[in-house]
Protein backbone atom coordinates (compact mmCIF):
# COMPACT_ATOMS: atom_id res chain seq x y z
CA UNK A 1 0.00 0.00 0.00
CA UNK A 2 1.03 3.84 -0.81
CA UNK A 3 0.17 6.16 1.71
CA UNK A 4 0.49 9.82 0.42
CA UNK A 5 0.07 13.26 2.17
CA UNK A 6 -1.18 16.11 0.62
CA UNK A 7 -0.01 19.80 1.65
CA UNK A 8 -1.30 22.85 0.15
CA UNK A 9 -3.71 25.50 1.18
CA UNK A 10 -7.24 26.30 0.53
CA UNK A 11 -8.34 26.82 -2.69
CA UNK A 12 -5.52 24.74 -4.38
CA UNK A 13 -6.84 21.79 -4.77
CA UNK A 14 -5.14 19.72 -2.65
CA UNK A 15 -8.29 17.61 -1.42
CA UNK A 16 -9.57 17.65 -5.46
CA UNK A 17 -5.85 16.23 -6.41
CA UNK A 18 -6.42 13.54 -3.79
CA UNK A 19 -9.73 12.45 -5.28
CA UNK A 20 -8.44 12.50 -8.52
CA UNK A 21 -6.04 10.04 -8.32
CA UNK A 22 -8.21 7.78 -5.76
CA UNK A 23 -10.45 7.79 -9.30
CA UNK A 24 -8.38 6.70 -11.60
CA UNK A 25 -6.89 4.11 -9.47
CA UNK A 26 -10.39 2.47 -8.78
CA UNK A 27 -10.85 2.77 -12.62
CA UNK A 28 -7.38 0.60 -12.82
CA UNK A 29 -9.36 -2.23 -10.61
CA UNK A 30 -7.03 -0.94 -7.80
CA UNK A 31 -8.61 0.01 -4.25
CA UNK A 32 -7.73 3.46 -3.02
CA UNK A 33 -9.31 6.05 -0.32
CA UNK A 34 -8.97 9.28 -0.07
CA UNK A 35 -9.48 11.44 2.90
CA UNK A 36 -9.47 15.19 3.70
CA UNK A 37 -8.55 16.44 6.95
CA UNK A 38 -10.89 19.37 7.37
CA UNK A 39 -10.12 22.06 9.31
CA UNK A 40 -11.53 25.86 9.38
CA UNK A 41 -12.33 26.07 5.23
CA UNK A 42 -10.61 29.12 4.22
CA UNK A 43 -9.29 30.34 1.03
CA UNK A 44 -5.20 30.44 2.04
CA UNK A 45 -5.51 28.47 5.07
CA UNK A 46 -3.07 25.51 5.29
CA UNK A 47 -5.24 21.85 4.44
CA UNK A 48 -4.18 18.38 4.52
CA UNK A 49 -5.05 15.87 2.33
CA UNK A 50 -4.44 11.70 2.42
CA UNK A 51 -4.46 9.32 -0.05
CA UNK A 52 -3.87 5.65 -0.11
CA UNK A 53 -3.78 3.24 -2.76
CA UNK A 54 -3.76 -0.64 -2.91
CA UNK A 55 -3.12 -2.46 -5.52
CA UNK A 56 -4.25 -5.65 -4.09
CA UNK A 57 -6.27 -5.65 -1.13
CA UNK A 58 -9.06 -4.05 0.28
CA UNK A 59 -7.91 -0.64 2.47
CA UNK A 60 -9.35 -0.84 6.07
CA UNK A 61 -7.24 1.13 7.23
CA UNK A 62 -9.33 4.67 8.02
CA UNK A 63 -7.19 7.32 10.18
CA UNK A 64 -5.02 10.02 9.47
CA UNK A 65 -1.79 9.02 7.25
CA UNK A 66 1.10 9.45 9.78
CA UNK A 67 4.08 8.35 8.24
CA UNK A 68 3.36 8.50 4.72
CA UNK A 69 5.55 7.55 1.52
CA UNK A 70 4.76 10.25 -0.56
CA UNK A 71 4.64 13.81 0.11
CA UNK A 72 3.06 16.07 -2.32
CA UNK A 73 3.58 19.86 -1.29
CA UNK A 74 1.53 22.04 -3.10
CA UNK A 75 2.98 25.29 -1.77
CA UNK A 76 6.64 25.46 -1.17
CA UNK A 77 5.92 28.12 1.70
CA UNK A 78 4.21 25.50 3.58
CA UNK A 79 7.47 24.10 3.94
CA UNK A 80 8.85 26.74 6.47
CA UNK A 81 5.29 26.51 8.53
CA UNK A 82 5.42 23.57 10.28
CA UNK A 83 6.73 19.63 10.74
CA UNK A 84 5.61 18.91 6.77
CA UNK A 85 8.57 17.14 5.73
CA UNK A 86 9.96 15.13 8.96
CA UNK A 87 6.68 12.74 8.80
CA UNK A 88 7.53 11.31 5.48
CA UNK A 89 9.48 7.85 6.00
CA UNK A 90 12.94 7.53 5.22
CA UNK A 91 12.98 6.14 1.99
CA UNK A 92 9.64 8.49 0.67
CA UNK A 93 9.83 10.89 -2.04
CA UNK A 94 8.93 14.45 -1.49
CA UNK A 95 6.97 16.00 -4.72
CA UNK A 96 7.35 20.05 -4.45
CA UNK A 97 6.46 22.71 -6.35
CA UNK A 98 8.92 25.10 -6.40
CA UNK A 99 10.71 27.35 -8.49
CA UNK A 100 14.26 26.86 -6.83
CA UNK A 101 16.44 24.50 -8.60
CA UNK A 102 16.29 20.62 -7.99
CA UNK A 103 19.87 21.01 -6.21
CA UNK A 104 18.64 24.23 -4.50
CA UNK A 105 15.91 22.20 -2.74
CA UNK A 106 17.53 18.98 -2.45
CA UNK A 107 20.12 20.97 0.51
CA UNK A 108 17.13 22.69 1.63
CA UNK A 109 14.76 19.67 3.06
CA UNK A 110 15.66 16.37 4.13
CA UNK A 111 13.93 14.07 1.90
CA UNK A 112 15.04 10.52 0.90
CA UNK A 113 14.19 11.40 -2.18
CA UNK A 114 12.77 14.36 -4.27
CA UNK A 115 10.98 15.68 -7.30
CA UNK A 116 10.93 19.45 -8.32
CA UNK A 117 8.70 20.91 -10.84
CA UNK A 118 8.02 24.47 -11.32
CA UNK A 119 3.92 23.94 -11.05
CA UNK A 120 2.73 27.52 -10.30
CA UNK A 121 4.81 29.06 -13.84
CA UNK A 122 3.05 25.58 -15.61
CA UNK A 123 -0.24 26.15 -14.11
CA UNK A 124 -0.04 30.21 -14.88
CA UNK A 125 1.14 29.16 -18.35
CA UNK A 126 -1.44 27.10 -19.43
CA UNK A 127 -4.51 27.29 -17.27
CA UNK A 128 -4.28 31.16 -16.64
CA UNK A 129 -4.47 30.14 -13.04
CA UNK A 130 -2.13 29.95 -10.14
CA UNK A 131 -3.87 26.89 -9.01
CA UNK A 132 -1.71 23.69 -9.10
CA UNK A 133 -3.58 20.49 -8.08
CA UNK A 134 -3.88 19.22 -11.67
CA UNK A 135 0.00 20.13 -13.11
CA UNK A 136 1.24 18.23 -9.66
CA UNK A 137 -0.71 15.43 -10.34
CA UNK A 138 1.68 15.17 -13.58
CA UNK A 139 5.03 15.18 -11.23
CA UNK A 140 3.22 12.97 -8.21
CA UNK A 141 2.64 10.16 -11.33
CA UNK A 142 6.15 10.72 -12.53
CA UNK A 143 8.33 10.45 -8.87
CA UNK A 144 5.47 7.47 -8.06
CA UNK A 145 3.89 5.84 -11.31
CA UNK A 146 1.06 5.05 -8.51
CA UNK A 147 -1.93 5.15 -11.35
CA UNK A 148 -1.03 5.37 -15.39
CA UNK A 149 -1.00 9.29 -16.75
CA UNK A 150 -3.45 8.02 -19.55
CA UNK A 151 -6.23 6.82 -16.19
CA UNK A 152 -6.39 10.82 -15.31
CA UNK A 153 -7.76 11.53 -18.02
CA UNK A 154 -11.50 10.72 -17.73
CA UNK A 155 -11.46 11.73 -13.59
CA UNK A 156 -10.09 15.12 -15.02
CA UNK A 157 -13.14 15.16 -17.72
CA UNK A 158 -16.00 14.03 -15.42
CA UNK A 159 -14.21 17.12 -12.83
CA UNK A 160 -13.88 19.97 -15.08
CA UNK A 161 -15.87 19.53 -18.14
CA UNK A 162 -14.46 21.68 -21.23
CA UNK A 163 -11.63 22.92 -19.32
CA UNK A 164 -10.03 19.48 -18.73
CA UNK A 165 -7.95 19.81 -21.57
CA UNK A 166 -5.83 22.31 -20.18
CA UNK A 167 -5.41 20.37 -17.32
CA UNK A 168 -4.04 17.24 -19.02
CA UNK A 169 -2.26 19.18 -21.38
CA UNK A 170 -0.89 21.39 -17.80
CA UNK A 171 -0.16 17.86 -16.21
CA UNK A 172 1.09 16.26 -19.32
CA UNK A 173 3.67 19.54 -19.09
CA UNK A 174 4.89 18.49 -15.55
CA UNK A 175 5.29 14.97 -16.20
CA UNK A 176 7.89 15.82 -19.14
CA UNK A 177 9.62 18.34 -16.77
CA UNK A 178 9.65 17.28 -13.02
CA UNK A 179 12.92 15.92 -11.74
CA UNK A 180 13.19 13.18 -10.20
CA UNK A 181 16.68 12.48 -8.17
CA UNK B 1 -26.58 -12.60 -7.65
CA UNK B 2 -26.86 -9.19 -8.82
CA UNK B 3 -23.23 -7.76 -9.84
CA UNK B 4 -23.29 -4.17 -9.92
CA UNK B 5 -20.23 -2.57 -10.98
CA UNK B 6 -16.89 -0.90 -9.11
CA UNK B 7 -17.11 2.61 -8.86
CA UNK B 8 -15.38 4.86 -6.79
CA UNK B 9 -17.84 7.02 -4.56
CA UNK B 10 -17.91 9.47 -1.64
CA UNK B 11 -19.92 8.03 0.99
CA UNK B 12 -22.43 11.02 0.41
CA UNK B 13 -22.48 10.31 -3.34
CA UNK B 14 -23.31 6.99 -2.46
CA UNK B 15 -26.37 7.75 -0.35
CA UNK B 16 -27.31 10.11 -2.48
CA UNK B 17 -27.35 6.67 -5.04
CA UNK B 18 -29.53 4.78 -2.99
CA UNK B 19 -32.11 7.76 -2.38
CA UNK B 20 -32.39 8.24 -6.28
CA UNK B 21 -32.47 4.47 -7.08
CA UNK B 22 -35.10 3.84 -4.81
CA UNK B 23 -37.08 6.36 -6.36
CA UNK B 24 -37.86 8.84 -3.32
CA UNK B 25 -40.71 11.21 -4.32
CA UNK B 26 -40.20 14.12 -1.15
CA UNK B 27 -37.07 15.07 0.19
CA UNK B 28 -36.21 17.98 2.15
CA UNK B 29 -33.42 19.12 4.46
CA UNK B 30 -31.20 21.57 5.75
CA UNK B 31 -27.63 21.58 4.93
CA UNK B 32 -25.20 20.68 8.02
CA UNK B 33 -21.04 19.90 8.04
CA UNK B 34 -20.70 16.99 7.51
CA UNK B 35 -23.92 16.16 5.37
CA UNK B 36 -24.01 18.86 3.28
CA UNK B 37 -22.53 16.94 0.05
CA UNK B 38 -25.71 14.34 0.26
CA UNK B 39 -28.04 17.18 0.30
CA UNK B 40 -25.95 19.34 -2.82
CA UNK B 41 -25.91 16.25 -4.52
CA UNK B 42 -29.55 15.31 -4.35
CA UNK B 43 -30.81 18.64 -5.09
CA UNK B 44 -28.14 18.07 -8.13
CA UNK B 45 -30.14 15.54 -9.26
CA UNK B 46 -33.72 16.55 -9.10
CA UNK B 47 -32.39 19.89 -11.02
CA UNK B 48 -30.88 17.51 -13.74
CA UNK B 49 -33.66 15.69 -14.01
CA UNK B 50 -32.25 12.10 -12.97
CA UNK B 51 -34.52 12.00 -9.82
CA UNK B 52 -38.24 12.73 -10.13
CA UNK B 53 -38.89 13.61 -6.68
CA UNK B 54 -39.99 17.59 -5.01
CA UNK B 55 -37.43 18.93 -3.36
CA UNK B 56 -38.83 21.03 -0.08
CA UNK B 57 -36.51 24.27 1.17
CA UNK B 58 -36.84 25.14 4.71
CA UNK B 59 -35.26 27.35 6.98
CA UNK B 60 -34.19 25.28 9.29
CA UNK B 61 -33.85 21.34 10.45
CA UNK B 62 -37.13 21.74 12.88
CA UNK B 63 -39.27 22.40 9.51
CA UNK B 64 -37.23 20.34 7.15
CA UNK B 65 -38.76 17.14 9.41
CA UNK B 66 -42.19 18.87 9.51
CA UNK B 67 -41.88 19.17 5.59
CA UNK B 68 -40.89 15.18 6.15
CA UNK B 69 -44.26 14.49 8.71
CA UNK B 70 -46.72 15.98 6.21
CA UNK B 71 -45.77 14.75 3.26
CA UNK B 72 -45.14 10.90 4.73
CA UNK B 73 -48.71 11.33 6.19
CA UNK B 74 -49.70 12.09 2.48
CA UNK B 75 -48.51 8.77 1.51
CA UNK B 76 -45.04 9.24 -0.06
CA UNK B 77 -41.83 8.05 0.16
CA UNK B 78 -39.46 10.65 2.17
CA UNK B 79 -35.85 11.19 2.75
CA UNK B 80 -34.13 13.64 4.85
CA UNK B 81 -30.35 14.36 6.45
CA UNK B 82 -28.54 15.88 9.08
CA UNK B 83 -25.89 15.92 11.61
CA UNK B 84 -25.11 17.54 15.18
CA UNK B 85 -26.78 20.57 16.15
CA UNK B 86 -29.43 20.51 13.34
CA UNK B 87 -30.05 16.72 14.39
CA UNK B 88 -30.68 18.53 18.02
CA UNK B 89 -32.81 21.30 16.66
CA UNK B 90 -35.12 18.78 14.76
CA UNK B 91 -34.73 16.33 18.03
CA UNK B 92 -38.74 17.20 18.53
CA UNK B 93 -40.05 16.49 15.72
CA UNK B 94 -38.27 13.08 15.69
CA UNK B 95 -40.75 11.80 17.85
CA UNK B 96 -43.66 12.67 15.55
CA UNK B 97 -43.34 9.49 12.76
CA UNK B 98 -42.11 7.30 15.09
CA UNK B 99 -45.87 7.73 17.11
CA UNK B 100 -47.25 8.11 13.87
CA UNK B 101 -46.00 5.55 12.27
CA UNK B 102 -44.33 7.25 9.31
CA UNK B 103 -41.57 5.29 7.73
CA UNK B 104 -39.51 8.63 7.14
CA UNK B 105 -35.96 7.45 5.92
CA UNK B 106 -33.16 10.00 7.22
CA UNK B 107 -29.44 9.51 7.57
CA UNK B 108 -27.36 11.08 9.76
CA UNK B 109 -23.55 12.10 9.16
CA UNK B 110 -22.64 11.80 13.06
CA UNK B 111 -20.75 14.61 14.57
CA UNK B 112 -19.80 16.03 17.97
CA UNK B 113 -22.14 18.46 19.83
CA UNK B 114 -20.74 22.03 20.49
CA UNK B 115 -19.06 23.31 22.55
CA UNK B 116 -16.41 24.11 21.94
CA UNK B 117 -17.79 24.49 18.07
CA UNK B 118 -16.99 20.91 16.37
CA UNK B 119 -17.67 19.52 12.63
CA UNK B 120 -15.74 16.56 13.13
CA UNK B 121 -17.24 13.41 13.97
CA UNK B 122 -17.99 11.39 17.30
CA UNK B 123 -21.65 9.55 18.34
CA UNK B 124 -23.28 12.73 20.85
CA UNK B 125 -25.44 13.50 17.83
CA UNK B 126 -26.87 9.88 17.62
CA UNK B 127 -27.06 8.92 21.09
CA UNK B 128 -29.02 12.00 22.08
CA UNK B 129 -31.81 10.20 20.11
CA UNK B 130 -31.64 6.55 21.06
CA UNK B 131 -34.81 6.96 22.98
CA UNK B 132 -37.12 8.49 20.15
CA UNK B 133 -38.39 5.44 18.33
CA UNK B 134 -36.34 5.44 15.09
CA UNK B 135 -34.65 2.33 13.89
CA UNK B 136 -31.12 3.29 14.31
CA UNK B 137 -28.06 1.28 11.97
CA UNK B 138 -24.53 2.12 11.87
CA UNK B 139 -22.48 1.54 8.69
CA UNK B 140 -18.48 0.60 8.71
CA UNK B 141 -17.56 2.04 5.10
CA UNK B 142 -19.48 3.62 1.98
CA UNK B 143 -20.97 0.16 0.76
CA UNK B 144 -22.34 -0.14 4.06
CA UNK B 145 -23.82 3.34 3.70
CA UNK B 146 -25.47 2.50 0.01
CA UNK B 147 -26.70 -0.76 1.00
CA UNK B 148 -27.86 0.42 4.34
CA UNK B 149 -30.12 3.08 3.20
CA UNK B 150 -31.30 1.02 0.66
CA UNK B 151 -32.57 -1.91 3.44
CA UNK B 152 -33.62 0.81 5.33
CA UNK B 153 -36.79 1.94 2.87
CA UNK B 154 -37.33 -1.72 2.53
CA UNK B 155 -37.66 -2.05 6.37
CA UNK B 156 -39.29 1.27 7.41
CA UNK B 157 -42.26 0.84 4.57
CA UNK B 158 -43.06 -2.88 5.63
CA UNK B 159 -46.12 -2.98 6.44
CA UNK B 160 -45.20 -5.01 9.77
CA UNK B 161 -42.95 -2.26 10.89
CA UNK B 162 -44.21 1.15 9.64
CA UNK B 163 -41.52 2.94 11.84
CA UNK B 164 -38.87 5.56 10.65
CA UNK B 165 -35.12 4.55 10.18
CA UNK B 166 -31.81 6.20 9.74
CA UNK B 167 -28.48 5.09 8.92
CA UNK B 168 -25.88 6.77 10.74
CA UNK B 169 -22.35 7.39 8.42
CA UNK B 170 -19.73 8.58 10.46
CA UNK B 171 -18.76 12.50 9.19
CA UNK B 172 -15.95 13.13 7.11
CA UNK B 173 -14.74 8.98 7.93
CA UNK B 174 -17.42 8.36 5.50
CA UNK B 175 -19.07 11.33 4.52
CA UNK B 176 -16.26 13.05 2.55
CA UNK B 177 -14.12 10.01 1.65
CA UNK B 178 -14.10 8.59 -1.81
CA UNK B 179 -13.56 4.66 -1.84
CA UNK B 180 -14.28 1.64 -4.32
CA UNK B 181 -17.82 -0.02 -4.14
CA UNK B 182 -20.07 -1.86 -5.47
CA UNK B 183 -22.97 0.30 -7.20
CA UNK B 184 -26.08 -1.85 -8.29
CA UNK B 185 -27.80 -1.05 -11.58
CA UNK B 186 -30.90 0.97 -10.93
CA UNK B 187 -33.05 -1.87 -11.93
CA UNK B 188 -31.73 -4.29 -9.33
CA UNK B 189 -32.25 -1.82 -6.52
CA UNK B 190 -35.75 -0.85 -7.81
CA UNK B 191 -36.65 -4.96 -7.73
CA UNK B 192 -35.46 -5.16 -4.17
CA UNK B 193 -37.58 -1.87 -3.29
CA UNK B 194 -41.38 -3.01 -3.24
CA UNK B 195 -43.94 -0.40 -3.96
CA UNK B 196 -44.95 1.51 -1.31
CA UNK B 197 -48.38 2.35 -0.13
CA UNK B 198 -49.15 3.24 3.41
CA UNK B 199 -52.65 1.84 4.84
CA UNK B 200 -53.22 5.06 6.42
CA UNK B 201 -53.02 8.04 4.54
CA UNK B 202 -54.24 11.64 4.21
CA UNK B 203 -56.49 11.90 1.66
CA UNK B 204 -59.70 13.96 1.62
CA UNK B 205 -61.79 11.63 -0.10
CA UNK B 206 -61.43 9.18 3.21
CA UNK B 207 -60.48 11.28 6.25
CA UNK B 208 -58.20 10.11 8.77
CA UNK B 209 -57.07 12.08 12.02
CA UNK B 210 -53.71 11.62 12.81
CA UNK B 211 -51.85 12.45 15.80
CA UNK B 212 -54.77 13.24 17.99
CA UNK B 213 -54.71 14.39 21.55
CA UNK B 214 -53.75 10.97 23.95
CA UNK B 215 -55.08 11.78 27.32
CA UNK B 216 -54.36 9.76 30.31
CA UNK B 217 -56.87 6.77 29.52
CA UNK B 218 -55.78 6.06 26.54
CA UNK B 219 -51.69 7.30 26.21
CA UNK B 220 -50.11 4.33 28.02
CA UNK B 221 -51.96 1.81 25.52
CA UNK B 222 -50.49 3.56 22.79
CA UNK B 223 -47.42 3.86 23.85
CA UNK B 224 -47.27 0.02 24.96
CA UNK B 225 -48.44 -0.64 21.16
CA UNK B 226 -46.16 1.47 19.70
CA UNK B 227 -42.86 -0.45 21.71
CA UNK B 228 -44.20 -3.77 21.12
CA UNK B 229 -44.48 -3.18 17.04
CA UNK B 230 -40.80 -1.31 17.37
CA UNK B 231 -39.29 -4.45 19.03
CA UNK B 232 -40.87 -6.66 16.68
CA UNK B 233 -39.35 -4.92 13.75
CA UNK B 234 -35.85 -6.76 13.98
CA UNK B 235 -37.58 -9.35 11.98
CA UNK B 236 -38.35 -7.24 9.26
CA UNK B 237 -34.84 -6.19 9.48
CA UNK B 238 -33.41 -9.27 9.77
CA UNK B 239 -35.06 -10.69 6.50
CA UNK B 240 -34.82 -7.50 4.80
CA UNK B 241 -31.03 -7.42 5.21
CA UNK B 242 -31.02 -11.84 4.56
CA UNK B 243 -32.96 -11.21 1.39
CA UNK B 244 -30.58 -8.49 0.33
CA UNK B 245 -27.76 -11.00 1.17
CA UNK B 246 -29.26 -13.36 -0.87
CA UNK B 247 -29.70 -10.67 -4.01
CA UNK B 248 -26.54 -9.17 -3.72
CA UNK B 249 -24.15 -11.43 -1.87
CA UNK B 250 -23.41 -8.51 1.13
CA UNK B 251 -24.85 -9.45 4.44
CA UNK B 252 -25.62 -7.84 7.31
CA UNK B 253 -26.58 -8.93 11.08
CA UNK B 254 -27.30 -6.81 13.69
CA UNK B 255 -24.61 -7.84 15.35
CA UNK B 256 -21.07 -8.26 13.44
CA UNK B 257 -18.30 -10.38 14.40
CA UNK B 258 -14.64 -10.35 13.91
CA UNK B 259 -11.95 -13.95 14.82
CA UNK B 260 -14.48 -14.45 17.33
CA UNK B 261 -14.70 -18.02 17.45
CA UNK B 262 -11.83 -18.63 19.91
CA UNK B 263 -11.75 -14.88 21.36
CA UNK B 264 -11.73 -14.80 25.29
CA UNK B 265 -11.10 -11.00 25.11
CA UNK B 266 -13.68 -9.17 22.64
CA UNK B 267 -13.19 -5.44 21.63
CA UNK B 268 -17.09 -3.78 20.90
CA UNK B 269 -17.43 -0.88 18.28
CA UNK B 270 -19.88 0.88 16.29
CA UNK B 271 -19.88 3.13 12.70
CA UNK B 272 -16.40 3.16 10.48
CA UNK B 273 -14.04 2.49 13.12
CA UNK B 274 -14.95 -0.81 12.43
CA UNK B 275 -12.27 -2.23 9.54
CA UNK B 276 -9.37 -0.42 11.25
CA UNK B 277 -10.13 -2.55 14.74
CA UNK B 278 -10.14 -5.40 12.40
CA UNK B 279 -6.26 -4.47 11.76
CA UNK B 280 -5.90 -4.20 15.78
CA UNK B 281 -7.13 -7.64 15.96
CA UNK B 282 -5.08 -8.86 13.68
CA UNK B 283 -1.71 -7.47 15.30
CA UNK B 284 -2.99 -8.63 18.66
CA UNK B 285 -3.21 -11.86 17.86
CA UNK B 286 0.21 -11.60 16.28
CA UNK B 287 1.13 -11.00 19.55
CA UNK B 288 -0.64 -13.76 21.09
CA UNK B 289 -3.56 -12.14 22.65
CA UNK B 290 -6.60 -14.05 21.69
CA UNK B 291 -8.83 -10.69 20.81
CA UNK B 292 -11.51 -10.87 18.52
CA UNK B 293 -14.15 -7.67 17.66
CA UNK B 294 -17.67 -7.39 18.23
CA UNK B 295 -19.89 -4.21 15.47
CA UNK B 296 -22.86 -3.46 16.62
CA UNK B 297 -24.52 -2.78 13.11
CA UNK B 298 -28.29 -2.56 14.91
CA UNK B 299 -28.69 0.24 17.38
CA UNK B 300 -32.03 0.48 17.67
CA UNK B 301 -33.84 -1.92 18.77
CA UNK B 302 -30.91 -2.57 20.53
CA UNK B 303 -30.03 -6.56 19.68
CA UNK B 304 -30.03 -7.92 23.19
CA UNK B 305 -30.08 -11.82 21.76
CA UNK B 306 -27.16 -11.51 18.84
CA UNK B 307 -24.60 -9.72 21.47
CA UNK B 308 -25.19 -12.36 24.35
CA UNK B 309 -24.50 -14.69 21.92
CA UNK B 310 -21.81 -12.92 20.46
CA UNK B 311 -20.47 -12.87 24.09
CA UNK B 312 -20.96 -16.27 25.48
CA UNK B 313 -17.30 -17.55 25.98
CA UNK B 314 -15.37 -14.48 26.27
CA UNK B 315 -13.91 -13.58 29.32
CA UNK B 316 -13.42 -9.84 29.19
CA UNK B 317 -15.70 -6.97 27.01
CA UNK B 318 -13.61 -4.08 25.93
CA UNK B 319 -16.47 -1.20 24.73
CA UNK B 320 -15.40 1.85 22.75
CA UNK B 321 -17.97 4.94 23.07
CA UNK B 322 -17.59 7.73 20.95
CA UNK B 323 -19.87 9.84 23.02
CA UNK B 324 -20.23 10.71 26.50
CA UNK B 325 -23.47 10.39 28.44
CA UNK B 326 -22.66 13.00 31.58
CA UNK B 327 -21.91 11.58 34.31
CA UNK B 328 -22.80 8.60 33.75
CA UNK B 329 -19.91 7.27 31.20
CA UNK B 330 -20.57 6.03 27.46
CA UNK B 331 -23.97 5.43 26.66
CA UNK B 332 -22.48 1.89 24.34
CA UNK B 333 -21.07 0.50 27.39
CA UNK B 334 -23.92 1.35 30.01
CA UNK B 335 -26.54 -0.39 27.78
CA UNK B 336 -24.21 -3.26 26.91
CA UNK B 337 -23.22 -3.42 30.66
CA UNK B 338 -27.35 -3.88 31.30
CA UNK B 339 -28.31 -6.08 28.23
CA UNK B 340 -24.98 -8.56 29.92
CA UNK B 341 -26.05 -7.90 33.82
CA UNK B 342 -27.65 -11.04 34.14
CA UNK B 343 -26.27 -12.89 31.77
CA UNK B 344 -22.69 -14.48 33.81
CA UNK B 345 -20.91 -13.17 36.47
CA UNK B 346 -17.75 -13.55 35.48
CA UNK B 347 -17.51 -11.55 32.24
CA UNK B 348 -15.91 -8.35 32.98
CA UNK B 349 -16.84 -5.17 30.64
CA UNK B 350 -14.57 -2.11 30.48
CA UNK B 351 -15.27 1.05 28.90
CA UNK B 352 -13.19 3.32 26.87
CA UNK B 353 -14.37 6.34 26.16
CA UNK B 354 -12.26 7.96 22.83
CA UNK B 355 -12.43 9.51 19.48
CA UNK B 356 -14.79 12.33 19.89
CA UNK B 357 -14.63 15.69 18.47
CA UNK B 358 -12.58 13.99 15.26
CA UNK B 359 -9.47 12.71 17.34
CA UNK B 360 -8.52 9.55 15.28
CA UNK B 361 -8.91 6.14 17.00
CA UNK B 362 -5.66 4.22 15.77
CA UNK B 363 -4.51 0.92 16.12
CA UNK B 364 -2.35 1.78 19.17
CA UNK B 365 -5.28 3.07 20.78
CA UNK B 366 -7.34 -0.66 20.30
CA UNK B 367 -3.97 -1.47 21.72
CA UNK B 368 -3.77 0.57 24.68
CA UNK B 369 -7.84 -0.04 25.98
CA UNK B 370 -6.90 -3.64 25.40
CA UNK B 371 -3.50 -3.72 27.81
CA UNK B 372 -5.49 -1.27 30.23
CA UNK B 373 -7.82 -3.27 31.05
CA UNK B 374 -5.94 -6.51 31.64
CA UNK B 375 -4.14 -5.21 33.75
CA UNK B 376 -6.43 -3.24 35.65
CA UNK B 377 -8.45 -6.26 36.90
CA UNK B 378 -10.16 -4.36 39.39
CA UNK B 379 -10.65 -0.96 38.27
CA UNK B 380 -11.30 1.90 40.22
CA UNK B 381 -13.27 4.12 38.00
CA UNK B 382 -16.39 3.61 35.97
CA UNK B 383 -14.86 4.54 32.58
CA UNK B 384 -12.05 6.10 30.95
CA UNK B 385 -11.17 8.96 28.95
CA UNK B 386 -8.59 7.76 26.58
CA UNK B 387 -6.26 9.36 24.38
CA UNK B 388 -6.00 13.05 26.23
CA UNK B 389 -3.15 15.32 27.02
CA UNK B 390 -2.82 16.04 30.70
Amino acid sequence: MIEICIYGRGGQGGVTLAELVAHAAIQEGKHAQSMPAFGPERRGAPVLAFLRVNETERIKIRTEVAEPDVLVVLDPGLLQVGDVVSRLKKDGIAVVNTKKSHDEMKSEISAGRLATINAMSIAKGILGLPIVNTTMLGALIKATGIVKLESLEEPLKERFGKVATKNIEAMKKAYEETVVR
Amino acid sequence: MKKGKIVGLEGSFAIAEAVRMVNTDVISSYPITPQTHIVERLAEMIADGELDAEFICVESEHSAMSACVGASAAGARVFTCSASQGLELMHEVLYIPSSMRLPVVAVTANRALSAPLSVWCDHSDAMAIRDIGWIQIFAENNQQAFDLTVCAYRIAEDKEVLFPAMVHIDGFYLSHVIEDMVLPDDEEVADFIPEYEHPFVLDPESPVSMGCYGPPFIYTEAKKAQEVAFGKSKYQILETWKEFGETFGRYYSPVETYKMEDASIALLTMGSIGETAMLAVDEMREGGKDVGLIRLRLWRPFPFTELREAVKDVELLVVLDRAISSGMGGPVCSEVKSALYDMREDLRIVGFIGGLGGRDITIEVFKYMVNRALEYPEKEEEFEIIDVRE
